[in-house]
């Protein structure tokens, strides 16, 4: 069964790294940190997503697919053709190894929106790229555009995520920021397209849990034009982050008081400027709100946001060195690649922890 | 006998060992069913003027009272019942509309007891509403569609006026008039010290109730009655009635035997002239009049009040209440066929409308669909039995349900749908004193206050087992839901899947 055609609940292991000073890395610590946690993953998921990975083609949109086969891709390039205008194009480079097989084809493409096209379709460009990752994913068979921001990357496969690093030769890409999810999915799906993060524009998401808002937040976020095509709670928080950020203009702060906002009676104890805000964005976003377990990290360009559900019934641990700022799953994870933390703390649930780049957001 | 003679449907059965001749029951019935025998000293019963009401069985001292069903019986007739014969014997002697009152009793289905909940097992905890919060909290009216911020990068607070509820649940509309003075009292008392609101019905606002305006809805109905600016700006929030469930497209008549003084000042009709509210409203011939009445009373209120606008659950439903959330509307109340009447002609009870599930279930997709859900809340009524009722109600995609009959029944009512006779037994459905005052709004009041605390634990309950901690995340949360015994296209319509699924 393809990802999509059933609600997969999963429980994960997830991380990320980021350095404030926007400092490039390679890829090799990530990989190292997410084997740690090999137990919260049953090896039928894992991903990555890689911030600042492609300085030589920032200014483009870097679009990685998946295709089943040659026809999808033929296909879906004369869509692209037809819509961008394409600068580069590659097969993503990888590692034949024993513990990842069945790979769909696997290819890149640096792209801007045709201006003609994108000045008759009375978009903003973000929102034109949007559209047209929606249509290949949802009209074209066989084709699945996985990664659609600039100077960044996802990287996912069904296998362990340690493995799918080495597939992706992780350790050869350098980066600010780096995300990795690891899957304990409890249906089998064996469906690349479902490994996690799971990516909008340049926003990805690596998600533990399983939310009992589920239904709720997907049939609000519907409503603005997303299509939930994976059933999966990753794809849901995903666009409403897309949402509540880029279309109506909350600060990530907010998005935290959206998605696990204060109880009541919290709200009611804060100053009144405070109390009003808290209470309005409750109010106003109150279909977005997130119930049920869930620990996230969220990349995006120039920072890294990790958020616990208010009960903080998934665990999640941030660790500070020098200049990177570390959230994980397991505290030792991130003592696997920096043992000597300067400080280390677990966030009280719905306390966001926002991290950006010195000059950024 | 006379071809018109019907036996009774109820016997009232006396044990004559346990009657000591107290002769309760005799002054407690309205409708004269027990009379003494002084020459015997004995206690003697009509069972033709009993209405099953309850009320001497529950004040007999020595237990000495029950009703049964009479086992008398036509001859057998899968086409031709009891009831059907029986109704014709009446009309054919009288020439009249049949008259009922409380909700559609007939044998639909309930899709509510056909729906069933989830739980959290394993990969998703549960919650324990006695060790962690558990929020109720709702707000009802418009949403803004973009945030504007100041100068300071600060959100502009620009909601239009909402409502604020401590769970997801309100009193129907039921006028002052069709019920008592106390059953008002204890509505509205109830509401206050729960933090939800009542409703005023169509027939005004007494004076000694605008202290309670801020857990009133003020009803604007077609016959206009006891409506002035000062009633309008009582209130938390103006109702429009378009519509009744227990009679689509029909107005409504109190008598004039019920218009008394006190019904008169506050309806402002002269004493005991009958207060007839038209089917339409004589400003409202399409959607557009809609439009202009709802934007009337937002002017007379100075845009401070929400308004709603309660239409019945008819087949056209969706594309309706689209219509109305276009129309200014803040919020949209839908009652669906089961609701309650204090009167209504059988036939329209008993044969149209929706059920409300269906209707729920389909305004909420067209909303959605169309991209207003946000614009409206929307609010269901009829019948909502049990907090379980409620929670589908919310997982289907309601705001907040209105109870009425459920209210009613907390504050002594028996339901046996007599309501138009106006000799309540029970004080609830009667303007007559002496019936009035057996309601005691002190312990009415205290009982609703009970019945929807424990609603409201029972609704934590479920919400926590299905690991949601707060009732916005279970609102039009459909995959909570599943059906049992529902065909394909019942399925579609409720949105939701077959359990085992």
């Amino acid at each position: 069964m393809r990802e999509g055609t059933f609600r997969n609940v999963s429980g994960c292991a997830i991380i990320g790294m980021i350095s404030k000073t926007g400092r490039r890395f390679s890829g090799e610590s990530i990989i190292e940190a997410v084997a740690t946690m090999r137990e919260r993953s049953n090896g039928l998921g894992g991903g990555f997503a890689a911030y600042g990975i492609y300085p030589e083609y920032k200014d483009y949109y870097a679009f990685h697919i998946f295709y089943n086969d040659n026809l999808a891709k033929k296909e879906c390039e004369s869509f692209l053709e037809e819509h961008f205008d394409i600068i580069n194009l590659s097969r993503i480079p990888t590692r034949k190894i024993p513990e990842i097989t069945d790979e769909p084809l696997i290819w890149r493409y640096f792209v801007l929106p045709l201006p003609t096209k994108l000045a008759a379709s009375q978009l903003d460009e973000r929102e034109y790229v949007v559209r047209c990752v929606f249509r290949i994913n949802t009209s074209i068979d066989g084709a699945y555009v996985f990664s659609s921001g600039k100077n960044m990357g996802v990287f996912k496969a069904v296998g362990f995520p340690e493995d799918v690093g080495r597939f992706y030769k992780l350790e050869e890409y350098e980066g600010y920021c780096f995300t990795a999810h690891g899957r304990y999915p409890t249906n089998t799906p064996g469906w690349w397209g479902g490994a996690h993060p799971f990516s909008l524009l340049d926003y990805t998401v690596v998600h533990n849990g399983e939310i009992s808002s589920y239904d709720a937040n997907r049939r609000a976020i519907e409503m603005y034009g997303y299509k939930c095509t994976l059933l999966t709670d990753t794809e849901v928080i995903a666009y409403m982050i897309d949402y509540l950020h880029r279309r109506i203009g909350l600060t990530l702060d907010e998005i935290c008081h959206v998605f696990a906002a204060p109880f009541w009676s919290t709200i009611e104890s804060k100053p009144k400027q405070e109390r009003e805000e808290l209470k309005f964005l409750r109010n106003v976003f109150a279909s977005l709100l997130i119930t049920g377990p869930f620990s996230i990290i969220v990349g995006f360009e120039g920072g890294m946001m990790a958020l616990n559900d208010r009960l903080k019934l998934r665990s999640m641990v941030v660790g500070e060195k020098d200049d990177m700022v570390y959230a994980s799953s397991e505290e030792a994870a991130i003592r696997a690649i920096q043992g000597d933390l300067d400080r280390v703390w677990s966030p009280m649930g719905g306390e966001g922890v926002i991290v950006t780049v010195e000059g950024r957001e | 006998m006379a071809v018109e003679y019907i036996y009774p449907d109820y016997e009232i059965v006396r044990n004559q060992d346990r009657c000591i001749v107290c002769r309760v029951c005799e002054r407690q019935c309205a409708n004269e069913a027990h009379e003494y025998l002084p020459d015997s000293n004995k206690m003697v019963s009509d069972d033709a003027k009993c209405v099953n009401c309850h009320r001497c069985v529950a004040l007999c001292p020595t237990r000495a009272l029950k009703i049964v069903k009479s086992p008398h019986t036509f001859k057998e007739n899968a086409n031709w019942s009891g009831k059907a014969i029986k109704e014709i014997y009446k009309q054919a002697e009288s020439g009249g509309v049949l008259l009922s009152s409380m909700g559609n009793p007939e044998d639909y289905p309930v899709y509510f007891d056909k729906m069933v909940l989830n739980a959290s097992q394993v990969t998703n905890p549960s919650i324990d509403p006695l060790r962690e919060p558990m929020e109720t909290r709702v707000f009802l009216g418009a949403k803004p569609e973009r945030i504007e911020r100041d100068e300071k990068g600060r959100i502009v607070r620009n909601l239009p006026p909402q409502i604020q509820l401590s769970m997801p649940i309100m009193f129907s509309a039921m006028s002052y008039g069709s019920i008592s003075y106390n059953a008002h009292e204890s509505l509205a008392r109830a509401a206050a010290e729960l933090g939800i609101l009542y409703n005023t019905g169509e027939g005004g606002l007494h004076e000694d109730f605008y202290k309670y305006g801020k857990h009133t809805i003020v009803q604007v109905a077609s016959g206009r009655f006891g409506v002035h600016k000062d009633y309008l700006n009582s209130g938390a929030a103006i109702e429009i009635k378009m519509g009744q469930g227990a009679k689509p497209g029909i107005g409504g008549h109190l008598p004039g035997e019920k218009v008394g003084r006190d019904i008169s000042r506050t309806r402002m009709i002269p004493e005991g002239t009958d207060a007839i509210s038209p089917a339409p409203h004589h400003d409202i011939y399409s959607i557009e009049d809609l439009r202009q009445l709802v934007y009337s009373l937002k002017e007379a209120t100075d845009y401070k009040k929400p308004v709603i606008v309660k239409i019945a659950a008819v087949h056209n439903v969706a594309a309706i209440a689209s219509g109305i959330a276009r129309s200014g509307a803040d919020m949209i109340a839908i009652d669906g066929f089961r609701g309650g009447t204090g009167a209504a002609p059988t036939r329209i009870r008993d044969h149209v409308g929706l059920p409300i599930e269906l209707a729920l279930a389909s305004v909420d997709k067209r909303l959605r669909d169309e991209g207003i859900r946000n614009r409206v809340s929307i609010i269901v009524g009829g019948s909502i039995r049990s907090s379980a009722d409620v929670v589908k109600a919310i997982a289907l995609g309601a705001d907040c349900v209105y109870i009425a009959t459920a209210a009613l029944i907390a504050l002594g009512c028996h339901l046996c749908r007599s309501c138009q006779t106006g000799k309540c037994n029970w004080g609830i459905a009667t303007q007559r004193e002496d019936l009035v005052k057996r309601l005691n709004p002190n312990i009415g009041y205290k009982r609703l206050v009970n019945m929807l605390t424990a609603w409201q634990h029972e609704i934590m309950e479920m919400m926590g087992g299905m690991g949601i901690n707060s009732i916005e995340a279970l609102k039009g949360n459909r995959l909570m839901l599943r059906g049992v015994g529902l065909n394909e296209k019942e399925l579609e319509i409720l949105g939701i899947k077959h359990a085992g699924e």
